[in-house]
This record gives structure tokens, C-alpha cells and sequence, in this order.
């Protein structure tokens, strides 16, 4: 593990909410586990979330939504992010999300969904595994 | 859950309690105590009604009144609103507490394409004074007041608030709004901000000024400390910086020249219940305190009744947990009662299904009625302050006044809260005790039942509401009625005479009043905001 690069990850803000305490935990467990970690700050839209991840060249994009607004927001994101040629990408979503809406999410392509109240652990451990190394 | 800090030894036995703010817990206490804390009656608490009002503002405490209770209410169209609205003040409800989507938040239309896939979804869609006009059909403005929770744009709120007052016939003199308007704590949690520091302040400075001859029944702002804790405040914290951003409010407004005694009056609190209950307790008795000591050597404040910290001290989100959701009622209960306890002038829960998605009616009509069981049948109108004199919440009291007051100073070292928002100081610091607590809750240092304790049971589902896709079209289709019926050229000139308000640094009020009139939008509103004053730069997380 030790001369593996670093994971980078990207935790976004899409739209227009601003509960960020959820979203800045996270950062700052990765970051605490050993990856880097670039927090876009609030209210982002997703062209610039993918902007960011295409400039940084991140392994992951973790998505923080609390409004509802989860399923059209990944589903948008899905789509940008095949035309701009990073649909490979590694997409997580935390936030307020039903239970009933994860296979959906997953349906649109999100790797990996972790509602409020999930262990950290549990999403680093996602992650670890989750990004693959050549 | 277990804010607190609890030192046991093998056996699991409690050697030490250490309270969030830093407030060590004895096994017992006595006359001793309020001995070595040098407890003076007359001067630390006081009667209720007598400064320092430590025990309450009213010597009567809830004999002459209960609290207003007011839950958070607001989802898709303006008419679905007015509906909800109906249910709760037709069940006993006794103010309103309007929840705006964040399009609306946001200063954005709701054909905006940033509005996509957010209209009518964590509160109602407000896009012109007709929206106003159908949430507010019906009900007494002049008997009943409405907090309005909303900040950025909170200035175009209440300007629609008095046009919508007006257009059913009540007198701007005689209704009674409560925007939130506090934008430093925004900029600190919640983050529903869109202008820089320094104008984002001048526009609340304008809704006082404003309000003082206008709408002298208006709260213009309420000092928001809920949403400093949720984002990983101390409760000594959520009090030091709340006191400090009043301050700054109450520092534009006196640079226009207005004696403080015009105004401090009718500034109001936003408080957290969340937390160690004494804790909390001990929290509210020395905030009260201290506010009030504030006004009067600080600013030097000579009416009595503009010393008082009134408050909304509820909500508790921070607690409620998706696992075993039913606790979460339970949960709400003893909030309540750490509210009443307290002496709140104003409550709401939040309900059991908010860690899921916004309250169904059922959920949001279980909150109040946990409110009125205490009002009504628990006896909690009984007797003013009734933890007086406990030789354990006298000496907390006392502790958190100085925890606070430490809070404070660090601070004003720092160059002031208006300099420690801007930098971002302060959203680093809570940011990383948020993250401490949640490793806490981790390691199991920290207890929740139903999360790292008493997990047991099987899951269940909760009946939760449903965004309806058909709303936000509705509201859409209503916008652009709207606009093609009103008068485009109006419009045009009311816009133009806020933007020349807004250069010239003019109090925007009247003119925002003129605009809701004129119905002009939400969004051209504050695109004429946008355009003069730009937009704040969100400082780095790490």
C-alpha cells in the first residue's frame, strides 16, 4: 500500500443546499484515513463539480444531498460526466436518502450510497476497495 | 445521545462527567458549592422579571401566557402551504413558522435552471406576491404572527410579508413577522448565503431600520445560535458567537445614527435544545443573563424590557437518528421539556421522519401535541423557572456565564466575529469538533441508543412524504401567468429604482415593497442583489 499513489477524492455540494456538516465530516475522515481530499464548497452546479474532478484529476466524486433532490441530481451527473469522457469515475452519495431510492441510484450508476448515520468506516473501507490501482 | 463525556472505571461506574463545553460534573451538590462559586441571588439570577433575568423575562413566567408553538411548515405549491397551515392552527397551533424551498432561499426563480429538481421540495415555492397571496388566504395576520425562515433574501420577505398584510387589509403597523435574517450564522451553517459579509449585513440593518417605524410588531431578526450547533458548535459556543453576531446587527444600525434603545427590543433568538439536558438548561438561564448584561454595560440600554432574550429554543435535529425512528418522538418529548424548563418563548420539534425527508402531517401534528401535553397537562405552567435554586443548575448556571464569556474573548482576539466568519475561523473550528464527535459516536466514547447502543430489533419503514413532480410544474405554469399578466413595465421601473437604492446604499425596504407590488420576482429581485453587491467567496474547509 505504501507506494501506491495516494486516493484522491473529490467531496461535492451540488445545488443549492447548504448543510454542510455531513459533507465536511466526510472530508475530513478520508483525509484522516490517508487520502486527498478536495471539498468544492457550497451551492456547486454539476458542470462545475465535473470541472473540478477533470482539473484535479480525482479517483472519486462523492456527492453530500440532504434536500431530496438526490435522484435527478446523480442522474445529471451520470450524464455529464459520460459525455465529458469520465464516466469511469468512481460516484458515492451520502446525505438524506431513503432507503427505498438506493437501488435507483445505483441504477443510474452510483458506486456506492451511504445515508446519514452510516458508520465512517464503513465508507472509507468503500472506498479502499473500491478505487483500483494499475 | 451522550454529548458528554463520561470517565468510568471497569465496573462502569461514572467517575467524571465532562459537559461539551467543558464543565466538569460532580457526583453531588451543595450549599458548598454556590459557596465557592460566590452564588449571590440577587445578583446572578434574580427574580423572574428582574434583571439579570436569569430565571425568565416575565415575572409570571408561562401563568400569564404558554409558549407559541410553532412548528416548521412549508412544502410545494403556496396552496398546499395554506392547507398545512389550516391543519396546524385548526389543531391548536398558535404561530406559524414558514418553510421556503431553496430555490426561494436562493433568490432564484422557479423556472431558473438552478431551480431544477428543488422547487416546492423543503418548503414552499415563493416566486411573486401571488404566491404570498394564496399561502396567507384565510388567515389572521393581525392574530397571528409568522416567522419567516429565510436569510439572504430574508429583506425581499418581509417587504412581501407587508405587501401581502396590505393587499388583505392589515395594517403594516399591526402584523407581526419573524425572518430569520441572520446571515453571519448562515455563512457559518446551513449556508443558504449569496451576498459578500459586508452588504449581506447592511441588508439586515435595513429590515431593522425599516421595521422600527413600519412594522414596529415585527421581530426583524432572530439570532440564529440553532444552526452554529448543528454544524458542531459547543453549547457555549452556540451562545458566545450567537450574542456576537447580535452585536454586529446591532452595530450597523447604530452607525445610522438611531439610539439602541429604538430597536434591541425587538431582536429574538433561535436556540438549540440538543444536548446533555442540565447542560442545555444551565445554557438558556446564563444566556438570558448575559444578553442582557451585554445591552446594558455594552450599549448601555435603559429600557428594561428591551434587556430580554426572547427566544425560540427548540428543533434538537442534530439528535434524531434514522435507526429505530420512533425514538425520535421520545427523543422530542424530553427536548421539549428541557425547552419549557428553560422557558422558551416560542417552540417547535423537529418531527420523528425529518432524519428520512420533511414531516407528514401525522409527524408534525405528534410534535404539537408533545408540546401542548406539557403546557396542558404536565404542569410546566405551574411555577416560574422551577430548577431555581438547585445547588447543581445554580453552579452550572454560573460556569457556563464563564464558559461563554471565555468563548467570547477568544473571539474578539481573533478580531471580532465579523472577521472570524469572513476567514472561515470559526466554520474550520466547528467543522472539526463535528468531526470529533462523530469519530466519539465511533469509537463508542459517545453513546446513541438505537446507533452504537441498544441496537437491537429489526429495522422499520416509516411513511414519509412524497415529492410531487406535478407541484413544481404547477408553481412553474403560475410564474409565467404572472409575468404575462402584470404589468412588464412597472416591473421594469420598481427593478430599476432597487437597483439605484441598492448603489447609492439607500435602506432598500421601500423599494422592495414597491417591486412585490409591481410583482416582480423573487429572482429579479435579487438579481438586481446580485449584480450590485456580488457574491461571497466561501473560505477553505482545511
Amino acid at each position: 500500500m505504501g507506494e501506491q499513489k495516494r486516493i484522491k477524492a473529490l467531496i461535492a455540494k451540488p445545488g443549492l443546499d447548504g448543510h454542510d456538516r455531513g459533507a465536511k465530516v466526510v472530508a475530513h475522515a478520508l483525509k484522516e484515513a490517508g487520502m486527498e481530499v478536495i471539498y468544492s464548497g457550497l451551492h456547486k452546479t454539476i458542470d462545475q463539480i465535473i470541472n473540478i474532478a477533470i482539473q484535479e484529476d480525482v479517483d472519486v466524486i462523492g456527492l453530500s444531498i440532504m434536500s431530496g433532490a438526490h435522484i435527478p441530481i446523480a442522474q445529471k451527473l451520470a450524464e455529464k460526466m459520460k459525455e465529458k469522457g469520465i464516466g469511469d469515475k468512481l460516484v458515492f452519495v451520502g446525505g438524506v436518502i431513503p432507503g427505498r431510492d438506493i437501488p435507483k441510484l445505483k441504477e443510474i450508476g452510483v458506486a456506492g450510497v451511504f445515508p446519514g448515520g452510516t458508520p465512517l468506516a464503513e465508507t472509507i473501507a468503500f472506498m479502499k476497495s473500491a478505487v483500483k490501482r494499475d | 445521545m451522550t454529548v458528554a463525556r463520561y470517565i468510568k472505571d471497569e465496573k462502569d461506574k461514572i467517575l467524571d462527567v465532562v459537559l461539551e463545553s467543558g464543565i466538569h460534573v460532580k457526583t453531588m451538590y451543595t450549599p458548598d458549592d454556590l459557596q465557592r462559586i460566590g452564588f449571590d441571588y440577587g445578583k446572578d439570577v434574580a427574580d423572574a422579571g428582574q434583571y439579570p433575568y436569569t430565571r425568565g423575562i416575565h415575572a409570571q413566567g408561562y401563568r400569564s401566557r404558554a409558549w407559541t408553538t410553532r412548528q416548521y411548515t412549508g412544502f410545494g405549491t403556496p396552496a398546499e402551504t395554506n392547507e398545512r397551515f389550516k391543519l396546524m392552527i385548526a389543531h391548536g397551533q398558535t404561530g406559524l413558522n414558514v418553510a421556503f424551498d431553496l430555490p426561494t432561499q436562493m433568490g432564484y426563480d422557479s423556472d431558473d435552471p438552478m431551480a431544477e429538481g428543488e422547487v416546492g421540495r423543503v418548503g414552499m415555492a415563493i416566486d411573486t406576491l401571488r404566491d404570498f397571496e394564496i399561502a396567507f388566504k384565510d388567515i389572521r395576520l393581525d392574530k397571528i404572527g409568522a416567522g419567516l425562515t429565510i436569510n439572504a433574501v430574508a429583506s425581499i420577505m418581509l417587504a412581501m410579508y407587508q405587501a401581502v398584510g396590505e393587499k388583505y387589509g392589515y395594517d403594516a403597523k399591526v402584523i407581526s413577522a419573524t425572518p430569520q435574517n441572520d446571515i453571519l450564522k448562515e455563512m457559518i451553517g446551513r449556508g443558504a448565503w449569496i451576498f459578500p459579509v459586508e452588504p449581506a449585513v447592511k441588508l439586515i440593518g435595513d429590515t431593522i431600520e425599516y421595521s422600527m417605524t413600519t412594522m414596529p410588531k415585527t421581530n426583524p431578526v432572530s439570532i440564529c445560535g440553532y444552526h452554529i450547533r448543528e454544524s458542531g458548535a459547543t453549547p457555549a459556543q452556540e451562545i458566545a458567537y450567537a450574542l456576537l453576531i447580535a452585536n454586529a446587527y446591532i452595530d450597523n444600525v447604530l452607525a445610522r445614527g438611531y439610539d439602541v434603545d429604538e430597536f434591541v427590543g425587538r431582536f429574538s433568538f433561535n436556540l438549540n435544545v440538543f444536548g446533555n439536558m442540565w447542560e442545555q438548561v444551565a445554557k438558556f438561564r446564563a444566556a438570558r443573563k448575559l444578553w442582557a448584561r451585554n445591552l446594558k454595560e455594552r450599549y448601555n440600554v435603559k429600557k428594561a424590557q428591551n434587556l430580554f432574550l426572547r427566544g425560540l429554543f427548540g428543533g434538537g435535529g442534530l439528535g434524531l437518528t434514522k435507526a429505530q425512528p420512533e425514538n425520535n418522538i421520545m427523543r422530542g418529548a424530553y427536548y421539549a421539556l428541557v425547552a419549557a424548563l428553560s422557558g422558551a418563548q416560542t417552540t417547535a420539534l423537529c418531527s420523528f421522519d425529518e432524519a428520512f425527508t420533511i414531516p407528514t402531517p401525522h409527524s408534525a401534528l405528534l410534535s404539537l401535541r408533545t408540546l401542548q401535553l406539557l403546557m396542558d397537562e404536565m404542569g410546566l405552567r405551574d411555577t416560574v423557572d422551577p430548577l431555581a435554586g438547585s445547588y447543581f443548575i445554580e453552579t452550572i448556571t454560573k460556569e457556563m456565564e464563564q464558559k461563554i464569556e471565555e468563548e467570547m474573548a477568544k473571539i474578539e482576539q481573533y478580531g471580532g466575529i465579523v472577521k472570524a466568519v469572513s476567514d472561515g475561523y470559526i466554520q474550520r473550528l466547528v467543522a472539526r469538533q463535528a468531526f470529533e464527535m462523530e469519530k466519539g459516536l465511533e469509537s463508542g466514547e459517545l453513546q446513541k441508543v438505537g446507533v452504537n447502543i441498544h441496537k437491537e430489533g429489526e429495522p422499520m419503514e416509516v411513511e414519509l412524504h412524497e415529492y410531487n413532480y406535478a407541484s413544481a410544474e404547477k408553481q412553474i405554469a403560475s410564474l409565467q401567468q404572472v409575468r404575462k399578466e402584470r404589468s412588464a413595465q412597472q416591473v421594469a421601473q420598481t427593478l430599476k429604482e432597487l437597483e439605484t437604492a441598492a448603489r447609492e446604499g439607500k435602506n432598500v425596504m421601500p423599494y422592495l415593497v414597491a417591486c412585490c407590488k409591481a410583482y416582480a420576482t423573487v429572482g429579479e429581485m435579487a438579481g438586481v442583489f446580485r449584480q450590485t453587491f456580488g457574491e461571497f467567496q466561501e473560505p477553505s474547509l482545511f
